[in-house]
């Protein structure tokens, strides 16, 4: 198989999937329904990417315990987003909490 | 504060991007590393990063290579590993079909989970800014050229930082899109569609090119629908978050 021909043909594939939409642009209009189901993605496909890294991340079965630093780190940021409504904050506290966490606590 | 311009706009995206940049680099690494055992020569595996720039079908195809698959297969299997992208570019169409082609063209892309999030975040909070596409190229540019460099690095010096995906540098991504989504889970539909997705997930989390997370958002969107006619009255895209 000719390798820089696989490349190039995924370039392609991934490119046609990922600008598709935005070089369509004003060609493409959504109905109502489908608009409202948009409003949904950020908060589904994020949520949905976050919950496995931090229930398993050693895709390994379900780590439900103090002693996954994912976890303690991802409560932590929710009670910190919750609390104080500040996207850096949440972040830094969150990463404060995780490495305090897998190097100090658990090391 | 004085008026943002194309440079400034530039680098706020590139600085909101910062901590999924960081998450990113042990991946770009590890891909880099990789390449020479999968039977791609080094320049191919940068050819790879530099025209394809999607991480997970990047090492789905590496693996595929070398388990000898075909093309068709492979050019397949990108397609679905990326079909994602397509409800990330359809979400965030509205504040971009105006842009002039050469910028739709370049924007999509330089379309990533990592800038999707970033992006459906600012332009929530700033809608029709007018400096928003420069924003977009500021991070979508420094996730691209971080890519690059660290894929370059795992070709050149892959075997000399084992363990390093051990680190936990990815948690940089979770806690980022925690602080983007938290927020944003003011209504009961949202949070049920959030839920659902999460759940979802989760049960879905060993199906192979990431059909799991596709029906999970596809689970969530109509979990979120639903709620939203149970019970009218949901908090609105124009709700200030701050």
């Amino acid at each position: 198989m000719n390798l820089t021909i696989m490349v190039l043909g995924m370039a392609v594939v991934t490119f046609a999937v990922k600008a598709g939409m935005f070089i369509l642009g004003e060609r493409v209009a959504f109905p109502p329904l489908l608009r409202e189901g948009l409003s949904f993605v950020p908060v589904t496909v994020l949520t949905a990417i976050v919950v496995p890294m931090v229930l398993s991340p050693h895709n390994a079965g379900l780590e439900l315990t103090w002693r996954n630093p994912q976890l303690v780190a991802a409560v932590a940021a929710i009670a910190v987003s919750l609390i104080f409504r500040r996207q850096l904050l949440t972040i830094v506290a969150a990463l404060a909490v995780f490495f305090t966490w897998q190097l100090g606590v658990l090391g | 504060m004085s008026a943002p311009n194309a440079f400034t706009s530039m680098a706020a995206g590139a600085r909101d991007t910062l901590p999924m940049i960081v998450g990113a680099s042990p991946f770009g690494l590890i891909f880099g590393s990789l390449v020479a055992g999968s039977g791609l020569l080094p320049w191919q595996g940068q050819a790879m990063s530099l025209a394809v720039f999607a991480g997970s079908s990047q090492f789905i195809a590496l693996s595929l290579v070398a388990g000898q698959a075909g093309l068709v297969v492979i050019w397949l299997t990108t397609f679905i590993v990326n079909l994602r992208h397509v409800l990330y570019a359809a979400t965030l169409l509205p504040d971009v079909a105006h842009l002039p082609a050469r910028w739709r063209w370049l924007l999509g892309f330089l379309l990533t989970d990592e800038s999707f999030a970033v992006m459906s975040g600012y332009y929530r909070r700033n809608p029709k800014a007018p400096l928003g596409h420069w924003y977009f190229l500021g991070s979508g540019l420094s996730m691209y050229l971080n890519w690059q460099l660290w894929t370059l690095l795992g070709l050149l010096f892959g075997a000399a930082f084992p363990g390093l995906e051990k680190l936990g540098l990815d948690f940089a991504m979770v806690a980022t899109f925690i602080a983007i989504v938290v927020p944003l889970l003011c209504s009961v539909p949202r949070l049920g569609a959030a839920l659902a997705a999460g759940a979802l997930a989760y049960v879905f989390q060993a199906l192979p090119y990431k059909l799991g997370l596709l029906a999970a958002v596809a689970g969530g969107v109509l979990v979120g629908l639903v709620l939203t006619r149970w019970r009218a009255g949901a908090c609105g895209l124009e709700e200030a978050p701050r």
